[in-house]
């Protein structure tokens, strides 16, 4: 990981599997703005890598490059062991790409895209239909399949998507924000199915806004911010660069919030809103100790909250706070 | 697989959903027909005693002006059907599916191709079906031998090419189908401003090169010549050389513009 800020271990277990995406300082810029700059990525073949980020940090430039839609300006990329820019057809073979934005013909039924893509990876008719009708009855489109693609809700267009992106049987998959915008039942449905893929030996390469979605997921995370990687390594090995939990005391009373201030020294001070901070990881036990303290000082507070580390306390502690000027306060630890 | 028959068979394939989206949303192609067989039936009903005593010297009655009008009516069908070819390929393009393509290990101008065909087979049926209204108001051929309607209806497919070729440059070119609807205008204007309607001779003297220097005159005067016997003399190779540098043309362009970096 020659590219992170903050090194961390690596769990070998003997030698190390192929790589099924590599890429060495990946650049694109669009005219001034540069969207990446310099990214190193590294994904075991078989294996879930989630690149996580805030809008605009260039997670769908990425995916873009990598899914041979757009070429980048440099670096070297490597994919299912073919170079991008030497090779792009064999890439494409190899892979199978589900945009942001729905993929379907949304003039035609969900059994005609699908029998389209069956066409378009050179499938007999047979195989195409037997592809075709295997998919949709696991993704559950056997009812609308005879329906256009453009009366279907927001989850079933995105199921359509990921079926079409498999009919050729790819090893190498790239979801991008494969579950934006859709409700929470249709979204655990998606990681359901993201999970069958992997047992299935497929690797994934998903991009996500959302910290539980890449935590659900994925092997290895990526923080991406304006175009760098900010961070690598598990889901646990970066929840644990994140010092965002706390416990968040409010009080009515001014006085009230004055002598438990003084009384805890060791908490972040909220003036304006009368509220005091305690850093914490959330657990219970933690949360037991931290009551026992604001027992034994006899401190009330008017409302508790424990917040837990979430994707912002990711980028506040993986970015510093410059680049939050909305954030009212800083926090000092 | 080797290239040839690879571009052969995603082509095909490519043709295939144009075709589904022709025939299950036929009113696009079914508008643009109104235009052509109004001003045939505005022509010929309307105007058509004054517009034949304007041609061949006064003598012409209704039915010789038919014989002058339809030949420009079939290249205006033309023009017209590839304007919706234009706002097609512009709105097609708009659609998520054209990025999957792009990532799909198939033959990369497939996607263009497939348009190209269907739109020219479009063309095809439409000169056909106002060719029939056309023969159903009283048009006739002058002894045209069935070389001459060959010949014609090769002419007319290269018309279609070229013009298709150039409609999907301009539908590449266009932010939104609005956009490419109005750049594609002029496959319209064109033949409006050719020897379709009247003879260049009748025009003013400063138009007549605007009429003169276009590909739809030197294409319809072919058309008349084939099919009612006038004389053919140069516009048959300027014809030929005109449909043959649009549709390099606007291959070449509609391929660099595909071939772009998408959005």
């Amino acid at each position: 990981m020659p590219s992170s800020v903050m090194p961390m271990s690596i769990k070998h277990d003997g030698h190390p599997s192929p790589a099924a995406v590599s890429a060495v300082g990946l650049r694109k810029s669009y005219g001034d703005k540069t969207v990446l700059d310099g990214v190193d990525l590294r994904i075991p073949a078989g294996s879930v890598f989630a690149l996580l980020g805030p809008n605009g940090a260039g997670k769908t430039t990425a995916v873009k490059i990598l899914s041979t839609l757009i070429t980048a300006d440099g670096g070297q990329v490597q994919v299912a062991g073919h170079d991008l820019a030497v090779a792009p057809q064999a890439v494409r073979a190899a892979i199978g790409v589900t945009g942001q934005f729905s993929a379907v013909d949304g003039l035609i039924t969900g059994e005609e895209n699908m029998l389209l893509m069956a066409d378009l990876h050179h499938l007999s008719k047979r195989e195409g239909r037997r592809v075709t009708a295997e998919l949709l009855e696991r993704f559950d489109l056997v009812d609308a399949a005879n329906k256009p693609a453009s009366s279907y809700s927001g989850g079933m267009k995105r199921r359509l998507d990921l079926a079409m992106t498999l009919v050729g049987g790819p090893r190498i998959i790239f979801l991008d924000e494969p579950t934006t915008g859709l409700d929470p039942r249709s979204r655990h449905n998606m990681w359901q199915i993201i999970r069958e893929l992997v047992a299935d030996g497929v690797t994934v390469f998903l991009t996500t806004q959302y910290l539980e979605e890449a935590d659900e997921l994925a092997d290895r995370i990526a923080v991406l911010n304006d175009g760098k990687i900010a961070a690598e390594g598990t889901a646990d090995e970066l929840k644990r660069l994140i010092p965002g939990g706390h416990v968040r005391l409010r009080f009515d009373d001014p006085a009230s919030y004055q002598s438990a201030a003084v009384a805890l020294r060791e908490v972040t001070r909220d003036d304006e809103a009368l509220a005091l901070t305690i850093p914490s990881g959330g657990s219970q036990r933690e949360l037991r100790s931290i009551l026992d303290w604001l027992d034994a000082c006899d401190i009330a507070a008017d409302e508790l909250t424990v917040h837990t580390p979430d994707l912002d306390d990711v980028f506040f502690a993986l970015t510093g706070s410059t680049d939050v000027p909305a954030q009212p306060k800083e926090t000092v630890r | 697989m080797s290239s040839l028959s690879l571009a052969v068979r995603d082509s095909s394939t490519m043709l295939r959903r144009n075709l589904l989206h022709a025939r299950r949303y036929p009113s696009l192609t079914l508008n643009l027909l109104l235009t052509p067989v109004m001003l045939l039936l505005l022509f010929v009903y309307i105007f058509g005693d004054v517009m034949s005593a304007g041609i061949g010297g006064g003598g012409a009655d209704r039915s010789d002006y038919i014989a002058y009008l339809v030949p420009g009516i079939l290249m205006l069908t033309i023009g017209g059907t590839t304007i919706g070819s234009a706002v097609s390929v512009s709105s097609d393009m708009n659609e998520g599916i054209i990025a999957r393509f792009r990532t799909l290990a198939i033959h990369r101008g497939s996607v263009l191709i497939g348009h190209v065909v269907g739109s020219v087979l479009q063309c095809i049926a439409s000169v056909v079906l106002v060719g029939a209204v056309a023969v159903a108001i009283g048009f006739r051929s002058t002894d045209a031998t069935a070389l001459e309607w060959i010949l014609a209806l090769g002419l007319l497919t290269l018309v279609a090419l070229a013009l298709t070729w150039i409609a999907v440059g301009m539908g590449l070119s266009s932010p939104n189908a609005e956009a490419a609807s109005n750049s594609a205008m002029p496959l319209m204007i064109l033949p409006l401003i050719s020897s379709a309607f009247v003879p260049v001779d009748a025009m003013p003297g400063w138009f007549q090169p605007i009429a003169e220097y276009q590909p739809f005159t030197p294409a319809i005067e072919t058309l008349r010549g084939l099919l009612l016997g006038t004389e053919i003399g140069n516009n048959g190779w300027l014809a030929v050389v005109w449909c043959l540098g649009l549709a390099v043309l606007g291959y070449f362009w509609s391929r660099s513009l595909f071939d772009r970096d998408p959005e």
